[in-house]
Order: structure tokens, then C-alpha cells, then sequence
């Protein structure tokens, strides 16, 4: 098969698994996540293909894998669709297909498969475990499999179907239709749960959220098909087109169109990587599964937004002068830059595990969408690559030591009422533990009632060790440190100090906030009974967990600069080269600095180090020792700044106003129903003298009286139906000799 | 006046006065007995016409047979039709008028035809009527098609009769 | 000498006579004995035309002879009819028989 023919099958198993769960499978749980694992499986297969036979081309950014069809005809000729991979579609192609294969097998195992049926579980709440006896008659709480086990991997197939179309799309067009099925996907991911008003709440900020993005994105598809007559890549990103770009304005606060274009485009990506302002989506979120977390949220479709920076990024830096910076990027860098700092700060003050991990990750991406505004897209896309997968790590620890926690949490629950009494079955089930309402209810997400996980679950705690020090940037082994140095680098490189200081700052925080978390979870001693008993999880989220923590050791090692002091030999930095070479221009490599290295080891182990140091023994019951030494900013903090106070006070209120009073009251209730009342008054009236006027005394007059008159007929006539067979003869004769008379008479006449 | 005038008019007066007694006499039995005394002045007038076999059927059938069954059939529901209370109906007397209207009316039509008053013929020579008909009873030229016919209807009657007449379970 | 127009007089009187009794009679049989009065003068009429009229053309007594049929049958039929209203009604007066009315 052609390498052109895969990659056109490449979204189409997900998509198929979808279907066949909606359809035909979705009573049975085993054949569901078969199907949707076996999809994931083959789409990953064929990706790989694809990625290794992408390696053996030379000079794949000049002669990339594409393929066209013809699809909507336009005035004189085609508007045309088709699948690209180059160099940076088929680094992004690796890690998606790992990631997603990797997050669909541990979907199994986070949904429980296996378990029994909830005592209490209901379609749109998470599973609240069941009840089982043992051999001994003890009863024991047990995690319970998810009622709408089989839904859930309809939608992450249909997602991984969104995913793979905008990866190997060679348009604008069918990357955006792939953007909004994935949107969709989270809308109906983050509500999975949707018997909970809170998972019902985010799921709509989610949606409007990113719709708001969406829309000005569009409006930039629009702009760009409308200027060039074409939404492909390659003949956008050719030198003229851009040149025509550049040099045309739009007539809007003095940007060319390619500046217009790329800013519109960008808003897309605000929304979908949730950078500031429109970042308060992402942590609510984190209502939705955790395997929906890590693959949604962390690893595949907030990068679709910086994969897309990327790819337009021809566009936004047409038109820049050697070394300046285009009001685009630099309206890139500025929202990057401070998107990094400001999240990694809210992130200090989460207690929720996933709540932690999703202000990181709109913080890391922040970074990267710093790193395209200098320029630094090569640096950028190799951050998305391991990004993606140790965040992919993280949260799918975070979901594992979460599932331990559950799994600690009905132990102890099951346990504190039936302890050391023996009971017979019957009763057991229904005595020994109390309704769930009543139950003192432990959050398995707060990280102050966790504690000394390490030695429950020291696969998890490894991995997510690892995931942690990637993200923190732990010099050297890490794939963190390779890429965020590079960023760094970058940014001194080419003097940008205010982004170079920003994004050092707040890697300085990551890695606090990173050990903060760790250290919290897994070292000192467990402050709740629940984290006693925790246990590992199984192999379908172990296995999972050890492989992305490979590649989020080795994902790293692609990309060591050649510059750098020794390891620098090793490398053949081809991961520049590689995707490098996906532009019109190679950027050059940039020589060596010692001041950014030295930032980078700064940072993170003296972060590393502080969080351990703050955090190493926090008592049970505890507040965050953070609080008492940063006081009211704490409290600001926490809140997140109050922004989604603001935005609630200046967007959803006055919303709300206008609907409610406005809209709905005044307009719709006054104007237009006063209107229409009006006349339906008016008309009634008519209606009225007609039907008193008309109707009744014309119309029905007449046909009451044919009526009557029959009936009055036939009532003055009736009493000759006696029954009586000789009256009627003798009716009939007088009549017969009545008749006969009659006719005699006349006939003697004549 | 010939002999046979005077038995005719003789005949006439008492087989009208017995019908006439038939339909107005308030017993029912006694009606019956007049009504067979009708029956015998017809079989009477059907000898003076030279049909002595329809005589004899007369009193065989009519006699012998229905108006035995009358008698039978009026002794059968004779338990509730006491004979009390008026033997017609309310309006009698346009029955009676209307019987007289039509006797008047006939009489007078058929006074108005010229061939009401012929004279008895002679019978023609070597015509025997009674084997005349029988041939032409069983002869496929002439009647047998009705005289079969007639047999099937009075089969019809015969399993009618008791159909109807037969008593519920 | 004896003409045609005394039989059929005769035959006028007689049905007219059963005609009344039709009418009048409350009794079922009694209205029976009137068809039979009825049916009688028609009988006279059809012989007395064979003799006046036809001597040589048996038609006449031919009819009358299916005239003798119908009313065995009619009697039977009737009577029978009779007997079974009197079972179900526990009557035979024609007046109480009434059904049919409105």
C-alpha cells in the first residue's frame, strides 16, 4: 500500500469504532472497548508506518507525502482536499498515535472493567463502588465499572477520528472540521458525567469558550480563502503568496493581511490552548474522566492548537525584517509569556491533583506559543512533542493515584462499620454499610489528604516521578530539560529579555509547584486512612503509564543541541533538522550560551528543591504552609485571580440581563407578544361578529332548519308506523283505491 | 228460472251467509265450522261448472285438510284467546267500507265488459276436461314445469312448517 | 239460463267478504280464514272463465289446481308461523303483534 493510501486511512478505524459502538455494540462492554482499542491499535499501526517510512525520505519538507481529491466545485474550478505529512505532521503523528493508543488501553482499566455493577450507579455519575462478599461472609466495597462503560469509548474513538483528520489535513478547511469535532468531543467528555450540575456547568464553558476562539478563527479561514483563493498549505506558504500578504492591508489598526489573518487565527488557538484570556475553560475541565483529562486536555487537542500556530507560522512571521518581530508575534509572545507565568502561579495554590496539572499545562503551553512569537517554532514543536507526552504521564498517574485513593476510600468506608462482626450474607449487604449520602465523604483528589503513596504504589510513583521531573526541566536526563532549555536558549539567543526572564520565572514555579505536588502525594506519611490503604493499580494503567514515561526520558534525547558542552558530540540534533526543514527557510542553529544552561539548572532544581523543602512534612489536617507566608495573595491566588468572578460579572450577568430582561421580558414578552396580542385581539373580534353576526344566524339558521324540518317530519308522520301489518293494508288499499279512482275518473273524462 | 238457476242462488246465499258469519262471529270454533260450510257451497258451484274433480279436491283439501288444521290450530292457542273483547279491530268500518268499495268497484267494471253475461256453452264434444288435464299436467309442452314446481313448494312448506313451528330447547 | 256473471258476482261477493275479514279480524287464524275465503272466489273465477270462455283449453283448471298448492302451503306455512308467535308472545290477536312499530 502507498505511503499516500495509509495516511488517507489513517482517521477512518476510530471513526468506525464510533459507529459500530453507537450502533450495534453498545450493550456489550468487552466487544466496545475491543473495537475501540483494536481502532486505536490500527490507526496507530498505520501512523508508525508512515512516521518511519517519513524518516527515510530525504528532504521530506520539500517533497512531503500529499494527496488530493477534488471536493466542492467553485465558480471555475475545484476546491481541493487532501493529506499532507511533512516533517512536523509526522513528528505530531508520532506522539498522538502513542498517546492516544496509549490512553485508549488505559481507559479499560480506569473504567473499571472487570469490576461488578455499582450498588447505587447511574448512568451520568461516576461509578460509587459496589458491594461484594467474600468467601467469609465480609462485605467489602470494591471500585464499580462505569455505568456508561461503552459510550465512553464511542466518544474518545470519534475524538482520536477528530484528531488524526486535523494532524494529517494539507488544509485549513478539513483541520478546522477535525478542530471542532474534537471540540465537540470535549463538550461531551467534560459532561460524561452529566448528572453533575458542576461537570454540566464546565462542559458548557468548555463549549463557549473555545466557541468564542472558534469564531474568530473562522473569520481568519474566511479572510485567508477570500484574499488567496485557497486554504492548502503548501500553495499558501509559497514565497509570492506571502509576499502578497504581507504587503496588502487589511484596513484594520494598520496590519497586513497576513498580520489580520494570523491574529484571527491565533484567537482559534487561545481558545483551543486555553491561553490567557481565555484560559479558564481548561481547569473546569477537569470535571470530565481522567483518561479525557490527559488526552483531550494535556496531550492531543490543546496541542491541535499549537499545531496549528505552527503550521501557519509562515504566515504570521510573513513580512518580518530580520530580527523584528511581527505585531502577530509579538502579540504572540506577550500572551505566551505571560500565560506561562501567570498560570504556573495559580498552580501553586491548587489542592486538586488534575487542577494542578491543567493550570500547568495552559501554562506550558503558554511556553510554546512564546517560543513561535520569537521565532523559535522549531524549539516550540519540539516542546509540543514532550509535552505531550509526559503530561500525558502526569495525568494519567494522577488518574491512577486517584483511582488508589478510591479505591482506599471504600475500603475504609466499607470496613469502619462492619469491622471484626461476622454476619451472614443476606444481611451483610444490606446492613453493613450505610447509604452513600450518609457517608463522611473523602475528596481522592485533594492532595492534603494523600500522603506517603509511594510505597502503595511505586509503579505509579516512579512514572509520575518521572513525568514530573520532565515537566519540571531535571537537567540532562529529561525530555523537559532538552526542549524548555532550548526555548530558553532561543529566547536569549535572539535578546528577547522580557520573554527570557518571564518564562524562567515561571519555570522556577513549574518546578516548585511540580514537587509541591509530589511531595504532597506520594513522600511523608499518609494523613488519611484512605491513603493507607490505597493500592497499585492494574496493568492496563500501569503498562500505559511505563511506556510514556520512556519517551518522556528519551523523547528528549532527538533534540540536544550540537552546541551543547559534551553531550553535544552524541548528537546529530535531528530533530532541528527534521522539522526544520518543514519551513521555506531553515533557521540557523543558534551558538552556544552558557547563561540560559545555567538559568535553566537554576531553575529547576532550586525549584525542586524548595518545594520539597516546604512541603516535606506537612502534618495531617494541615493547611498549605504557602498560606501563612503569602496571605492575602494566597487568597488571590486560589481564586485564580477571581477572573472567572470577572468574566461572570462582565460577560455572563449582563448575558443573563439581556436574555432574561431584555430579550425575553421586554422585547419578547412586550413588544413582540404585546404586537401579536394586539392583533390576535383584533382578529378575535372580527371573529367574534362574525360568528354572531354570520354564522350563527345565517349559516347554521339554515342548516338547522333542514334539520329541524326532517325531524318534524318525520315526528308528524311517525304514528303511522304502528306495526300493526292490517293497517298498513289498509293504508295501502285506500291509497291503491284512491289512485285507481283517480286515473278512472280521468280516463272517463277524455 | 231454470232448476239449475234456482240451486245456484240457493247455493250462493248460503255460502255467502256462512262467510259472511265466518268473519264476524265471535267464536272462533264456530267461524271454522262456517267457513267449512263456505268451503262445501263452492264445491257445489264446482259441479254446476262441469269440474266435479276440483269438487272433490275441494272437499278433500279444503275440507278435509285445512279446515281441520284451522281447528286445530285454534284449539292449540285457544287458552289465552278467551273470547272476550271485541273480535276486530278499531277501525272495522273501513275494512267494511273499503270491501264494499271494491265489491261495487268490481261489480261495476265487469258490468261495463261486454263478455260478462255469456251464456253457458255447451261443452265440446270428445273433450273429457279431468283427462285432458292430467296430460297436460305431466306433458313437457304444457304444465309439468309448474306442477314440479309446485311439488318443491309444498315440499318447502312442508319443512318450513315445522321449522318454525318446532319448540325451542 | 245461467250466464257468467253469476259466478263472477258470486266471486266478487265472496272476496270481497274475505278481503273484510283480512282486515277486520283481530285473530290470526280468523285472518288466515279470510286468505282462504279470498282464495276461493279466485278459484271460482278461474273455473268459471275455463267454462264460459274456453271449454276446450284446460289453462283455466291448470291454474286453479296451483292455486290449491299455494294455499295448502299458505296454511301451513301460516299456521306454523301462528303456533310460533303464540309460544314466544302468548298471543295471536294481529294488533298486539307489533314489532315493527317506531
Amino acid at each position: 500500500m502507498t505511503t499516500e493510501s495509509i495516511i488517507w486511512l489513517l482517521p477512518l478505524p476510530p471513526l468506525l469504532a464510533f459507529f459500530l459502538i453507537v450502533l450495534f455494540t453498545n450493550r456489550n462492554k468487552a466487544l466496545s472497548h475491543t473495537i475501540a482499542v483494536g481502532a486505536a491499535l490500527l490507526s496507530w499501526l498505520g501512523s508508525m508506518v508512515v512516521f518511519f517510512r517519513a524518516l527515510q525520505v530525504e528532504h521530506l519538507g520539500d517533497h512531503p507525502f500529499t494527496s488530493m481529491v477534488n471536493w466542492l466545485p467553485t465558480a471555475e474550478e475545484w476546491f481541493r482536499v487532501g493529506v499532507l505529512v511533512d516533517p512536523l505532521s509526522a513528528v505530531t503523528l508520532f506522539f498522538v498515535a502513542w498517546t492516544i493508543l496509549m490512553i485508549f488501553l488505559y481507559s479499560v482499566g480506569y473504567n473499571n472493567f472487570g469490576q461488578p455493577r455499582g450498588d447505587h450507579d447511574r448512568a451520568g455519575l461516576p461509578p460509587h463502588g459496589a458491594t461484594v462478599l467474600d468467601e467469609h461472609g465480609h462485605a467489602h466495597r470494591v471500585p464499580s465499572i462505569e455505568p456508561m462503560y461503552s459510550r465512553f469509548f464511542a466518544f474518545i474513538g470519534l475524538f482520536a477520528f477528530g484528531m488524526y483528520t486535523l494532524v494529517i489535513s494539507d488544509n485549513l478547511l478539513t483541520l478546522f472540521v477535525g478542530w471542532e469535532i474534537m471540540g465537540l468531543c470535549s463538550y461531551l467528555l467534560i459532561g460524561f458525567w452529566y448528572a453533575k450540575p458542576s461537570a454540566r456547568a464546565a462542559m458548557i464553558k468548555a463549549f463557549l469558550t473555545t466557541r468564542v476562539g472558534d469564531v474568530f478563527m473562522f473569520l481568519g479561514i474566511v479572510y485567508l480563502y477570500s484574499a488567496t483563493g485557497t486554504l492548502n498549505f503548501r500553495e499558501i506558504f509559497t514565497e509570492e503568496t506571502l509576499h502578497t500578504l504581507a504587503t496588502t492591508a487589511s484596513g484594520f489598526l494598520g496590519l497586513s493581511a497576513a498580520g489580520l489573518i494570523g491574529l484571527l487565527l491565533f484567537i482559534g488557538t487561545v481558545g483551543k490552548s486555553a491561553q490567557f484570556p481565555l484560559h479558564t475553560w481548561l481547569p473546569d475541565a477537569m470535571e470530565g474522566p481522567t483518561p479525557v483529562s490527559a488526552m483531550i486536555h494535556a496531550a492531543t487537542m490543546v496541542s491541535a492548537g499549537v499545531y496549528m500556530v505552527i503550521r501557519i507560522f509562515p504566515l504570521l512571521s510573513a513580512g518580518a525584517e530580520h530580527g523584528q518581530l511581527t505585531t502577530a508575534m509579538s502579540v504572540m509572545s506577550f500572551i505566551g509569556a505571560f500565560t506561562a507565568l501567570f498560570a504556573a502561579t495559580i498552580a501553586l495554590t491548587q489542592t486538586d491533583i488534575k487542577r494542578v496539572l491543567a493550570y500547568s499545562t495552559s501554562s506550558q503551553l503558554g511556553y510554546m506559543i512564546a517560543a513561535l512569537g520569537i521565532g523559535a517554532y522549531v524549539a516550540a514543536a519540539f516542546h509540543l512533542v514532550t509535552h505531550a507526552f509526559f503530561k500525558a504521564l502526569l495525568f494519567l498517574g494522577s488518574g491512577s493515584v486517584i483511582h488508589g485513593m478510591e479505591h482506599g476510600v471504600l475500603h475504609t468506608e466499607g470496613m469502619a462499620p462492619g469491622e471484626g462482626s461476622v454476619k451472614t450474607p443476606g444481611s451483610a449487604l444490606d446492613e453493613a454499610l450505610p447509604p452513600p449520602a450518609h457517608r463522611e465523604h473523602i475528596d481522592p483528589q485533594d492532595m492534603f489528604n494523600m500522603g506517603g503513596l509511594s510505597r502503595k504504589m511505586p509503579l505509579t510513583f516512579w512514572t509520575f516521578l518521572i513525568g514530573g521531573f520532565a515537566l519540571s526541566g531535571f537537567p540532562l536526563v529529561t525530555a523537559g530539560f532538552w526542549s524548555k532549555d532550548e526555548i530558553l536558549a532561543d529566547a536569549f539567543g535572539h535578546g528577547h529579555w522580557l520573554v527570557f526572564i518571564t518564562l524562567a520565572l515561571a519555570a522556577l514555579l513549574t518546578a516548585f509547584y511540580t514537587m509541591r505536588q509530589i511531595t504532597l502525594t506520594f513522600l511523608g506519611e499518609p494523613r488519611t486512612p484512605a491513603a493507607d490503604h490505597a493500592q497499585e493499580t492494574r496493568w492496563t494503567m500501569t503498562v500505559p503509564l511505563v511506556v510514556l514515561a520512556f519517551f518522556a526520558i528519551t523523547a528528549g534525547w532527538v533534540g540536544i543541541p550540537v552546541t551543547f558542552p559534551l553531550l553535544g558530540g552524541l548528537s546529530t540534533h535531528w530533530f532541528h533538522e527534521f522539522v526544520g526543514s518543514t519551513l521555506l527557510e531553515m533557521p540557523e542553529t543558534l551558538e552556544f550560551s552558557i547563561v540560559p544552561l545555567l538559568t535553566s539548572l537554576v531553575v529547576a532544581l532550586g525549584g525542586l528543591y524548595l518545594g520539597w523543602l516546604v512541603y516535606r512534612q506537612v502534618p495531617a489536617g494541615a493547611t498549605d504552609p504557602l498560606r501563612a507566608r503569602m496571605g492575602s495573595l494566597y487568597t488571590l491566588l486560589q481564586n485564580k485571580y477571581y477572573i472567572d468572578e470577572l468574566y461572570d460579572f462582565l460577560f455572563v450577568r449582563p448575558a443573563k440581563w439581556l436574555s432574561d430582561v431584555f430579550t425575553y421580558r421586554w422585547v419578547d414578552r412586550g413588544l413582540i407578544d404585546g404586537f401579536l396580542h394586539t392583533i390576535a385581539w383584533a382578529l378575535s373580534g372580527v371573529g367574534t361578529l362574525f360568528r354572531n353576526w354570520i354564522d350563527k344566524p345565517v349559516v347554521n339558521g339554515f342548516g338547522d332548519l333542514v334539520g329541524e324540518a326532517v325531524k318534524w317530519i318525520g315526528r308528524s308522520f311517525r304514528f303511522v308506523q304502528t306495526g300493526r301489518v292490517q293497517q298498513y293494508m289498509v293504508m295501502a288499499l285506500v291509497i291503491a283505491f284512491g289512485t285507481l279512482f283517480y286515473y278512472l275518473y280521468f280516463m272517463l273524462q277524455r | 228460472m231454470t232448476a239449475v238457476q234456482i240451486i245456484f242462488l240457493l247455493t250462493a246465499a248460503v255460502s255467502l251467509g256462512a262467510a259472511i258469519m265466518v268473519v264476524t262471529t265471535r267464536n272462533l270454533v264456530h267461524a271454522a265450522l262456517y267457513l267449512i260450510l263456505t268451503l262445501f257451497g263452492v264445491a257445489v258451484l264446482f259441479v254446476l261448472l262441469n269440474a266435479g274433480f276440483f269438487a272433490v279436491v275441494q272437499v278433500v283439501i279444503y275440507i278435509g285438510a285445512i279446515s281441520i288444521l284451522m281447528i286445530f290450530a285454534i284449539m292449540l292457542t285457544r287458552r289465552v284467546m278467551q273470547d272476550i273483547g271485541p273480535a276486530t279491530n278499531p277501525g272495522w268500518w273501513l275494512s267494511a267500507i273499503l270491501s264494499v268499495v271494491l265489491f261495487g268497484g268490481l261489480t261495476w267494471m265487469l258490468s261495463s265488459w261486454s263478455g260478462f253475461t255469456t251464456p253457458l256453452p255447451a261443452m265440446p264434444p270428445g273433450i273429457e276436461p279431468l283427462e285432458q288435464l292430467g296430460q297436460a299436467l305431466v306433458s313437457p309442452q304444457y304444465y309439468v314445469l309448474p306442477f314440479e314446481l309446485a311439488s318443491v313448494l309444498l315440499l318447502a312448506a312442508l319443512i318450513g312448517a315445522i321449522t318454525i313451528a318446532w319448540e325451542g330447547r | 239460463m245461467i250466464s257468467l256473471s253469476y259466478f263472477l258476482v258470486f266471486a266478487a261477493a265472496l272476496f270481497s267478504i274475505g278481503l273484510y275479514g283480512v282486515l277486520a279480524r283481530k285473530n290470526a287464524v280468523a285472518i288466515l280464514m279470510g286468505i282462504e275465503l279470498m282464495l276461493n272466489a279466485v278459484n271460482i273465477n278461474l273455473i268459471a272463465f275455463w267454462r264460459f270462455r274456453t271449454p276446450e283449453w284446460i289453462a283455466g283448471q291448470a291454474f286453479a289446481l296451483m292455486v290449491f298448492a299455494v294455499a295448502a302451503a299458505e296454511v301451513a306455512v301460516g299456521l306454523a308461523l301462528v303456533i310460533s308467535i303464540y309460544r314466544r308472545r302468548n298471543t295471536v290477536a294481529a294488533d298486539e303483534i307489533d314489532l315493527l312499530k317506531w
